[in-house]
């Protein structure tokens, strides 16, 4: 009986609705809506761009022309052509360099900060590749046109230096430091008691580094590859200024292309809306929009397999 | 508040009355479109201020689908275009209830550019075709007899623009015909001074461009509609009597009839005055005018 009666006095101590709890109540809301908005601002990009590109999926898509075509021509009057091929080929074959280019720099830079820098160096580093990350994707751009291009004409004697092994390396540049943070957070989280196991066995640092740290790893790694593949596809202005901007398929890294963001980015301001050339450039932004989706979903899962290990 | 605070800001609130009432007794003129014609619209529109105190000009470019598009929503008085309206922009109008009326302002004569080395001084409407066109032959300076020194790899260059610019519509029914395309792997520039200034540092480029964006740094070819026909060099004056081969009008568009400060500011833009701001921005003027 008076245990009861103690519980209730409890209760209603607790129950008191104070200003405080109100406080509570109230940041727990903000936070919340702040949480789940980002769900919402991304169904509904993809509901609008959708929207946006839906006369043209319903009307005159065309699957075969779309994605089998290599002839872009959406403004002609009389036969518009709505081929993306040689499109997806620029994006791909910018990407693929740029790839080739920033896995080993990233992950070169990743082991030496996570493996073998300490103290100051390694916060120096650290400090230097986030700034590197900060450089807006115009100033790359601008440094593909401007220094990149008579470099490249000049070294290979190419007629013109606006070309895919211009673009890759300006992307590569750009994707290399965000790679760089995570693969060394992938590497950190190698627990030490390998690395010592592995020294204690007797193997050298880089067999450490080699055999036990990277296989330990790799889960992380792919991950930071992945997200910087899905930077490489998402990128728009670096790309715009360095490839060249003609539609084309490239036979070697010395011919101009263009890419997908590129081709929205300077033909979006010039449709009037509503048009099917205005719709089509949605339609590319669905697709592009996929392309990211699925790249960032894989690295987020990849990436999270090691944390749950 | 003491009183000199006050006086000050009663001063500050009846001058910035004023000011408004100022801005709302002119009539506002909304004109927009094509970047060919944007020079010289803003060069109106602040001539214009001089004429008319109360009527403000105000110009923005975007390119002629843009200034089309905003005159099928009803949002500009003007809309500038450096090519026609197409047939679909012009039913979307009607549907929209807007009556688009077409008005000539001036030519530009679109000039074929090439590096200044280059040995080539004329092309016909044939040669362009195979340089520009869709299934062309002419990929390299030699497959037109020609070498062109600093271009080692001979590969001839294309340089066009983005294809929603007005110029890159005119020169492709002007020089490639109705029917034709442009080649695969042309670069794409942005803008016509874009175009001048890659044809400038590059031997083996060839580009098109208004006549108006022309330096010294870069060679204009003399154009002739058959091979082996006279050619005409591009320039204000055959652009105006209309012999080179690929000059094209300037429009502006109003939505009906224009009435009240939109017509006195056409009237004013075609009249002598109007059309020598026009001459001296590099453009051909659309009727015989005598300029000091």
């Amino acid at each position: 009986m008076t245990t009861t009666q103690t519980r209730e006095a409890m209760n209603e101590q607790f129950d008191r609705r104070t200003l405080d709890w109100y406080i509570d109540k109230l940041v727990e809301i903000i936070v919340f809506i702040s949480g789940i908005s980002a769900i919402i601002f991304v169904v509904g990009i993809f509901v609008f761009v959708t929207m946006e590109g839906m006369g043209f999926l319903f009307d005159s898509f065309s699957f075969s022309e779309f994605f089998g075509s290599e002839y872009w021509e959406p403004s002609d009057e009389d036969a518009p052509e709505y081929g993306i091929l040689a499109l997806i080929a620029g994006t791909a074959s910018v990407t693929g360099l740029a790839m080739l280019i920033a896995i080993p720099f990233s992950l070169g830079t990743a082991i030496y900060i996570a493996e073998f820098s300490t103290g100051k160096t390694r916060e120096y580093l650290k400090v230097l590749v986030e700034l590197l990350a900060a450089i807006p994707s115009v100033v790359w751009g601008f440094i593909g046109l401007t220094i990149m291009n008579p470099l490249i004409i000049e070294i290979f004697d190419v007629p013109v230096g606006l070309t895919v092994l211009n673009a890759g390396i300006i992307l590569g540049l750009m994707a290399a430091p965000i790679m760089t943070s995570i693969a060394e957070d992938a590497l950190k989280a190698v627990p030490d008691r390998y690395r010592e196991a592995a020294e204690a066995l007797g193997a050298t640092r880089w067999q450490v580094i080699y055999k036990t740290v990277l296989p330990a790893a790799k889960n992380g790694l792919l991950g930071a590859i992945l997200l910087g593949v899905g930077r490489g596809f998402g990128e728009t202005m670096a790309v715009l200024m360095a490839t060249g901007h003609a539609v084309n398929i490239p036979g070697s890294v010395f011919d101009s292309v263009r890419a997908l963001t590129a081709t929205i980015a300077a033909e979006l301001g010039e449709t009037a809306v509503g048009s099917e050339h205005y719709q089509v450039l949605f339609t590319i932004g669905i697709f592009l929009f996929l392309i990211t989706f699925v790249i960032n979903l894989t690295a987020d899962l990849i990436v999270r397999g090691i944390k749950n290990q | 508040m003491n009183k000199k605070q006050l006086t000050i800001s009663s001063l500050l609130v009846l001058s910035m009355g004023m000011i408004s009432a100022h801005v709302y007794a002119r009539t506002v003129i909304q004109n927009k479109g094509s970047d060919t014609l944007v020079n010289v619209a803003q060069a109106w529109a602040e001539e214009y201020r001089n004429i008319d105190k109360n009527v403000a000009v105000a110009v923005s470019g975007g390119g002629s689908g843009t200034g089309i598009a905003a005159l099928i929503n009803g949002t500009v008085d003007i809309a500038n275009a450096s090519r026609a309206m197409k047939k679909k922009e012009i039913e979307r109008a009607k549907k929209k209830g807007q009556n688009p009326i077409q008005h000539i302002v001036g030519y530009d004569a679109l000039a074929v550019f090439l590096h200044k080395n280059s040995p080539i001084n004329t092309l016909s409407f044939e040669q362009l075709k195979e340089i520009f066109g869709r299934g062309g032959k002419a990929t390299k300076w030699s497959d037109l007899d020609v070498t062109v020194p600093g271009c080692k790899q001979d590969k001839i260059v294309v340089v066009s623009r983005q294809n929603n610019s007005g110029t890159y519509a005119y020169f492709k029914k002007a020089a490639l015909g109705k029917k034709g395309k442009f080649r695969q792997g042309t670069l794409d520039m942005h803008g016509s001074k874009d175009v001048v200034d890659l044809v400038e540092n590059t031997p083996c480029a060839i580009g098109y461009s208004g006549l108006a964006y022309a330096n010294k740094h870069v060679k204009m070819a003399c154009i002739s509609k058959k091979t082996g026909d006279t050619c005409v060099n591009p320039s204000v004056a055959t652009a105006s009597d209309r012999s080179y081969p690929i000059a094209r009008p300037l429009f502006m568009y109003t939505n009906g009839e224009p009435a009240g400060e939109t017509k006195k500011y056409l009237d004013w833009i075609l009249s002598d005055k109007g059309q020598c701001i026009l001459l001296k921005k590099g453009y051909a003027p659309a009727k015989d005018v005598k300029c000091d």
